[in-house]
């Protein structure tokens, strides 16, 4: 394994595993929030047993996506210190703002979390919002600087490097805005029917209480409503990289000729030799249609692009493939249990409780395959246009080392997680809603 | 002052933060490998509630560190990640696992007794990791002062071990060690209002005081040799020579606050020794970011940047210090903000 693979596959890993949790982290705190507010609403106890139940397992997934997040800051230099040298001055400024994200959510979350007991239930319901909302600022922040990857702006290039930063300009990247309301649907969609998919297998399992109730109606509700939205969303997100990164649009759609009346390629496995795209269903002039309402409109191919430059153009498509399939089967799931819920018989009907069970993963699939889009799609780019990732990487030898090295421990750390919170599942399947006595410790 | 200065500043105001607060927490997580025995469970128990609402908090401390370090000085980022990329390997891998090991601890959905196989098998990580994470940090201080990452050899053992793999840079780490838990042992003190634990602990940081003031004093001896900088901005300055005073009385007002049970002062002279000595080790590198070759004001981003980085941390701050104020306020009142007579 060469260096620079290695170096990818760690930064790939590691923030394969980072993104899980940090997502659980942006929406968990929302919905042990939501139903705490539930409680003090209507005074009845199933409500405050849930969020102290879901507190209660989420701190340790919030403690390993901090762990984990610490790990990607310092990769940053430790496999790409060519990258943060040059591009340290342009996108650090997001990251310090970050930090106060991070500090603001850890604050408030060690009150959450350790003060049930310590404050009034307002001022515990108003540290669980602020825990959220700097969840969200910090899933932004650090997708903007992504997005500053994707299109770099709010510098001037002068033999080589950059000078006259505007840092304004970079936070407005032309990606910015369109990456991050994307990534933060996604947040909410993915651990809304995560957890909804959960409490739905334990209603099949015969908890019939109002605990699980209650979890699968906020989860739902949690995760559907970004859902929905996420289709309008990454419609405009498509659209962005159509106009900035047309070889990474080329690549997604599996487009090897630039052509009027493009058609769309459904499925299929991109053949670089042979440019054609086999195993695929071919619509006609779809793919203009979508991108600019228009079904004679020209897209660009990668014929435009030459070859050295191009992405993995497979990859780029199954991921994208498996991203958009995953949100269509989400979006149906939410409009059946909307349709359900509506006539008042989402708890009775089993089909959609198995349906729902079977679809929880679902929107970590469309993260994770969403996230080797953007990153393997902007390749052979750091900084697309401007930095190889061949340049950014660090000269030490022997990155398969701690490659295999995080890449056992991450494997370790997920079987005890799962092991762990799959107790805490079971705990609460045995005892409808255990009496929490004392502290959540 | 210039920007370049101030930002550097504000860098090693957050350095303080961490190691007065994170850093004790790593130093908590090394004395549970005393805590067994009568008294050990107590202990265990003393640790746990102690660090339990704020580890994640201080641990934050570290990553404005690095984010502060990458925008403002993004050319020490990439030498100090480039060099010493094996030992910031290990820090991450401890980081990683003390706070995995804590929570999968605390947070086992039923209670279990102390003895358990998977309680005892995270608790050992726990210290390991705890135990290892100083060192590691403090061995990467040194050797950032110790100039020892100059021009080398093109060869992978002088370019990637012989920096930090010398006498100097592992001494500072044991130094860090002693320091980080010496401070968890005096904190600890306040914290608990048992007698008995208070004395355990009170013996543990009169000891841990003759281990941090002998490592201090090598520490300081040695870097005549091992960091030639360091040495002269302390041993031959007026400032430095101020400097090296100070930490001395405050080391000698800890260990006589220690003796006569004045446990609220020696907290106070165990802090200010820790201010001292990080500050002494700045001012005797300064102009120097990374000995001998990233120095101020070359390695700085340009002014703009310094400039929104100074700014947006000044305003961060005005929320970051009421907020961090109020979780201290919550959680260690008893320690921190009770009238002394009742400790
Ligand atoms: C719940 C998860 C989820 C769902 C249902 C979708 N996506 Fe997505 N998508 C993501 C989660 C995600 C992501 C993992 O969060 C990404 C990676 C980078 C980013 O900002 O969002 C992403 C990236 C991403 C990109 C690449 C952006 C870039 O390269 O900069 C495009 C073009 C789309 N998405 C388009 C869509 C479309 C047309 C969807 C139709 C339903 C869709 N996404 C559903
Ligand atoms: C290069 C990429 C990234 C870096 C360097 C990074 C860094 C970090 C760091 C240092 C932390 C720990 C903060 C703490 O101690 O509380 C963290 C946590 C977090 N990160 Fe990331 N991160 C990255 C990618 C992402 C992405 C893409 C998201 C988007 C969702 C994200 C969202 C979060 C959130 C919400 C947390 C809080 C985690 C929790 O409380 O569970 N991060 N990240
Ligand atoms: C957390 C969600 C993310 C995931 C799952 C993810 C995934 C990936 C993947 C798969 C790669 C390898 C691409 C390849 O080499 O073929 C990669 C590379 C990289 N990513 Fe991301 N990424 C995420 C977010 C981010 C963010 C927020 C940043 C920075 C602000 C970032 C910075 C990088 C860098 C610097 C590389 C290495 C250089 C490169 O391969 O282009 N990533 N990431």
């Amino acid at each position: 394994m060469s260096d620079l693979l290695a170096a990818r596959s760690q930064m790939a890993m590691s923030l394969g595993f980072h993104i899980i949790f940090a997502v659980i982290g942006v929406a968990m705190p929302l919905m042990m929030t939501i139903a705490e507010w539930r409680w003090v609403r209507t005074g009845d106890p199933a409500y405050l047993a849930l969020a102290r139940r879901w507190a209660k397992g989420a701190a340790i997934l919030f403690a390993v996506g901090a762990v984990s997040g610490t790990v990607l800051s310092f990769e940053l230099g430790l496999l790409w210190p060519r990258f943060m040298d040059w591009a340290g001055a342009i996108i650090g400024p997001l990251f310090a703002l970050e930090g106060f994200a991070f500090f603001t959510e850890a604050i408030f979350l060690g009150i959450y979390l350790y003060g049930w007991h310590h404050l009034r239930p307002t001022l515990h319901i108003a540290a669980g919002i602020i825990v959220t909302t700097s969840g969200v600022v910090s899933a932004a922040v650090v997708t903007t600087a992504n997005a500053w990857m994707n299109t770099p702006a709010g510098f001037e290039l002068a033999d080589g490097l950059p000078h006259d930063i505007r840092p304004w300009a970079v936070m407005t990247n032309p990606h910015a805005l369109h990456e991050s309301l994307h990534m933060v649907l996604a947040a909410f969609a993915a651990t809304g029917l995560l957890v909804a998919g959960i409490h739905a297998f334990l209603i099949l399992r015969g908890a019939h209480d109002n605990f699980h109730r209650y979890a699968l109606a906020i989860a739902l509700l949690v995760g559907g409503i970004p859902t929905l939205l996420q289709s309008i969303s990454g419609d405009a997100l498509t659209k962005v990289v159509a106009a900035h990164q047309p070889a990474k649009l080329a690549a997604m759609e599996a487009l090897f000729h630039t052509a009027p009346g493009a058609a769309f390629h459904l499925g299929g496995l991109p053949d670089e030799e042979s440019e054609s795209v086999p195993y695929s269903l071919e619509i006609p002039k779809l793919l203009s249609l979508l991108l600019y309402l228009d079904p004679q409109a020209t897209v660009a191919g990668l014929d435009r692009t030459p070859r050295r430059d191009w992405p993995p153009v497979a990859v780029v498509h199954v991921a994208f493939q498996i991203m958009v399939g995953a949100g269509m089967v989400m979006m149906m799931l939410v409009l059946w249990a909307a349709w359900r819920w509506k006539q008042g018989r989402l708890y009775e009907d089993r089909l959609l409780l198995w349906a729902l069970a079977l679809g929880a993963p679902l929107g970590f699939l469309a993260i994770e395959a969403g996230w080797v889009v953007t990153e393997v799609g902007r390749q052979p780019w750091i900084i697309y246009g401007i930095m190889r990732t061949s340049e950014a990487v660090t000269p030490m030898p022997g990155i398969a080392i701690p490659f295999v090295m995080f890449t056992v421990l991450y494997g370790v750390l997920a079987l005890v997680v799962v092991w762990t919170i799959s107790r805490h599942i079971s705990a609460t399947e045995r005892h409808g809603h255990p009496p929490e006595s004392g502290e959540v410790r | 002052m210039t920007l370049d200065i101030l930002l550097a500043g504000m860098l090693l105001g957050a350095l303080v933060f961490y190691v007065l607060t994170g850093g004790a927490d790593f130093g908590a997580g090394v004395w549970t490998l005393l805590a067994r025995g009568k008294r050990g469970h107590l202990h265990q128990a003393l640790i746990d509630r102690a660090i339990g609402p704020i580890w994640e908090s201080n641990h934050v401390w570290l990553i404005l560190i690095v984010t502060i370090l990458f925008a403002g000085f993004p050319r020490a980022f990439a030498v100090i990640t480039t060099a010493l990329h094996i030992p910031l390997t290990a820090l991450l891998v401890a980081i990683v696992l003390r706070g995995s090991a804590f929570v999968f601890r605390t947070h086992d959905v039923r209670p279990r007794s102390d003895h358990d196989a998977s309680q005892v098998f995270w608790r050992r990580i726990f210290a390991g990791s705890s135990l290892v994470a100083p060192l590691m940090l403090g061995t990467t201080i040194g050797t950032i002062a110790s100039g020892r990452l100059s021009e080398r050899l093109p060869s992978f053992f002088e370019l990637f071990v012989a920096p930090w793999l010398a006498f100097f840079p592992l001494l500072v780490g044991c130094f860090t060690l002693a320091l980080f838990v010496s401070l968890a042992a005096i904190y600890l003190i306040l914290e608990t209002a048992d007698p008995l634990l208070q004395e355990d602990l009170r013996r543990r940081a009169l000891v841990l005081w003759i281990i941090v003031s002998s490592l201090g004093g090598i520490v300081l001896i040695e870097s005549r040799t091992g960091a030639p900088v360091i040495y002269d901005g302390l041993a031959h300055t007026g400032g430095g020579r101020a400097i090296l005073g100070l930490t001395a009385i405050a080391g000698l007002v800890t260990l006589a606050a220690l003796l006569l049970r004045r446990f609220r002062t020696a907290r106070a002279a165990a802090a200010a020794q820790v201010i001292l000595i990080i500050f002494g080790w700045a001012v005797s590198q300064y102009p120097y970011l990374v000995v001998p070759n990233v120095r101020l004001p070359e390695a700085a981003a340009p002014d703009q940047v310094l400039r929104l980085l100074v700014w947006s941390l000044l305003i961060g701050g005005l929320v970051l210090f009421p907020s961090l104020f109020y979780l201290y306020r919550v959680f260690k009142a008893h320690a921190l903000f009770a009238p002394p007579a009742d400790r």
